[in-house]
């Protein structure tokens, strides 16, 4: 019986996603710890200021977690919503759980909020990298409908892992800011197809930029993010200057591609054109040996 | 301030820091310190940060790590942003920016210091994963930093300019304006006219961990931030 | 922004409960925090809204939702940003139907 997660709001997927009953909210929205920004401008706040954390378990294990309401100023990040990030990571240091799973739905900094925002994405970063030092995983599950985006996906591409679903979308910025910096041609924001190419999950999964892609439904992302438990991918040397290499050669292989399209046929995918309307599960044939190596 | 000016002003003639493309790098000569060599990194020309110049900042970064340990690094600052282009997009631009920013953080856990300096412009997401991952980001009086300027805010946010305008007055927390990042901890320290002093000051501050919260606190321009922090880490 | 606040004599107390939040505050939506209150024969809730000048339905809407569950110390709290009357009458029921009235330990 499915369950949609891009459906669902922040609180529901936390409920769906642990073990029933096991979670505790941390600064839930009893406490008020609320936007006083957004009250002086006279926008509505919210009681969480969008984004749930606390602690429970998966599969029985120990884990910390946050989600970003993508309703709720487009996910954006303010001070207190940072704020609430950065103090479920640094948590993780001291209580050491088998992941800190973290469920992004953002347009990045929330602009009511702007510097504090963009201060506030820094600061996530520095305090992500810290958990990985310590050797807990951090696992990013991206399934909103509003995507991952400006400085969430920044975050994101921190994490030891990312899954995605493909209803899902990670990048830098939106369509609709490149179209009206460099015009229509340069990037149509209506077409949908074509921002899913360039920027969902399908794609992401093809060129190794998300390790898993599952259907859109909470039991999908649930056994994703438990197989994901204690498996920590540590920052070394050798492991940046790997990425580096595989970054550089990303684009010498694929630099002058116009479309996804022609990216998945130059890294050895049958049926290119089919890709879209393929099922998640089935996605994970598609890759070769090859196809590996040259993402 | 040109980055000529700006490299002159910080090391005279004591130094191999070149312009290519859009992307700065070279070693420097640390003022008063003899033989104390200093990687120097960063952008020019209000730099878009697309794949390319992260890429080629990274490697400056890593380079840095592989062959000089301990070596102090300056990252000079002076973008508008990441690169509005489809194909930065389609390349995944996000992957190509944190991998500077997880460069920058190894870095500082290797034992180098990692400085940062935004000598003219700093923008939005250009910005997080340059500056704003060193140990410290510093800047000029001058320099211009922001996500946003105020009109376009006023039509995205559908709060009219005037609203905004009054309201940044007492609130740091959105318009453009370096002195709101000093305020909100994000800029350590401005330098002003004596920039070598600056930098050796910078240097010789051997915190690692981030303390921006807790300074945006002190200095009254973020009074949430630490405060909510702490109060995830004590539940 | 609006506040408004209704205050009303009820009868049927809910078994001590944990804070229950519905809803989400986006457009068109409204969250509602319904928690223990003060006054124990008392229902109140507290609307702070986006909306301007609806002030006689957010009471229409109060009135019907009190009249249906009389609840005795509760304190509900509302975010909105312009919700039609009906999905505020949704939410608050939906809050409602979280609560437990029967004879058994508190939680």
């Amino acid at each position: 019986m499915k369950l949609s997660f891009s459906e669902l709001s922040a609180r529901e997927r936390v409920a769906h996603l642990l073990d029933a009953g096991s979670f505790t909210e941390i600064l839930g929205p009893a406490e008020r710890v609320v936007s006083p920004h957004l009250a002086q401008l006279g926008v509505p706040f919210s009681f969480d200021d969008g984004v749930v954390i606390g602690n429970g378990t998966l599969w029985g294990s120990k884990v910390l977690i946050a989600a970003q309401e993508g309703e709720f100023m487009g996910g954006g990040v303010g001070e207190v919503h940072g704020a609430k990030l950065v103090g479920i990571l640094r948590r993780a240091v001291s209580t050491r759980p088998a992941a800190v799973l973290v469920l992004a739905e953002s347009g990045g900094v929330r602009l009511h909020e702007a510097n504090a925002g963009l201060i506030a994405v820094s600061e996530v970063m520095r305090a992500l990298l810290d958990v990985r030092a310590a050797g807990i995983p951090v696992v990013m599950l991206i399934g909103g409908a509003n995507g991952c985006f400006g400085g969430m996906g920044l975050i994101a591409r921190c994490a030891d892992h990312i899954v995605m679903s493909d209803a899902a979308r990670m990048s830098m910025s939106g369509p609709e800011v490149i179209e009206s910096s460099h015009g229509v041609e340069e990037y149509d924001s209506r077409d949908r197809s074509l921002v899913w190419r360039t920027t969902g999950g399908k794609h992401r999964f093809l060129m190794g930029d998300c390790d898993r892609l599952v259907e859109d439904d909470m039991g999908a992302f649930r056994a994703a993010a438990a197989a994901l438990l204690g498996d920590s991918k540590a920052l070394t040397l050798e492991g940046l200057l790997a990425e580096h290499a595989m970054l550089a050669k990303r684009i010498e292989c694929f630099g002058d591609c116009h479309d996804a399209l022609e990216i998945w046929q130059r890294l050895g995918v049958e049926h290119a054109e089919q890709v879209t309307d393929m099922e998640s599960d089935q996605m994970q044939n598609l890759l070769s040996d090859n196809a590996m190596e040259a993402a | 301030m040109n980055w000529q000016t700006l490299v002159q002003s910080l090391f005279g003639d004591a130094h191999t820091i070149e312009r290519k493309g859009d992307v700065l790098s070279g070693t420097a000569q640390l003022p008063g310190q003899q033989g104390q060599i200093l990687a120097v990194v960063g952008t020019t020309d209000h730099a878009p940060i697309g794949v390319e110049t992260a890429l080629a900042q990274a490697k400056v970064i890593l380079d840095t790590v592989q062959k000089h340990p301990g070596r102090a690094i300056l990252l000079l600052v002076d973008t508008q942003g990441q690169r509005l282009r489809h194909r930065d997009e389609l390349l995944c631009i996000n992957r190509y920016m944190a991998h500077m920013g997880c460069c920058v953080d190894l870095a500082r856990r290797s034992g180098h210091r990692v400085i940062a300096l935004v000598y003219d412009q700093a923008l939005s997401g250009g910005f997080i994963t340059s500056g704003l991952m060193a140990d410290t980001c510093h800047a000029l009086p001058e320099a211009e930093i922001r996500v946003m300027r105020l009109p376009a805010m006023s039509r995205v946010t559908k709060i009219s300019e005037d609203v905004l305008e009054a309201l940044s007055l007492s609130n740091p927390v959105f318009a453009p304006g370096v002195e709101n990042y000093v305020a909100m901890g994000g800029i350590a320290s401005l330098w002003r006219g004596d920039l070598q002093s600056g930098l050796l000051a910078a240097l010789a501050d051997g915190n690692i961990t981030d303390q921006r919260a807790v300074l945006g606190a002190e200095r009254g321009g973020r009074k949430l931030s630490n405060a909510v922090t702490q109060r995830v880490l004590a539940a | 922004m609006e506040h408004l606040k209704f205050d009303f004599a009820g009868e049927h107390a809910p078994q001590n409960f944990k804070a229950i939040l519905v809803g989400v505050v986006g457009s068109g939506n409204l969250e509602v925090l319904m928690e223990p209150g003060a006054d124990p024969a008392h229902c109140t809730i507290s609307i702070t809204t986006s909306a301007r000048g609806f002030g006689p339905i957010w009471e229409a809407v109060a009135q019907n939702f009190h009249s249906q569950h009389q609840l005795a110390g509760v304190a509900i709290s509302i975010n909105d940003m312009g919700a039609t009357p009906a999905v505020v009458s949704l939410r608050l029921d939906q809050a409602a139907a979280s609560l437990s009235f029967t004879a058994g330990p508190a939680l």
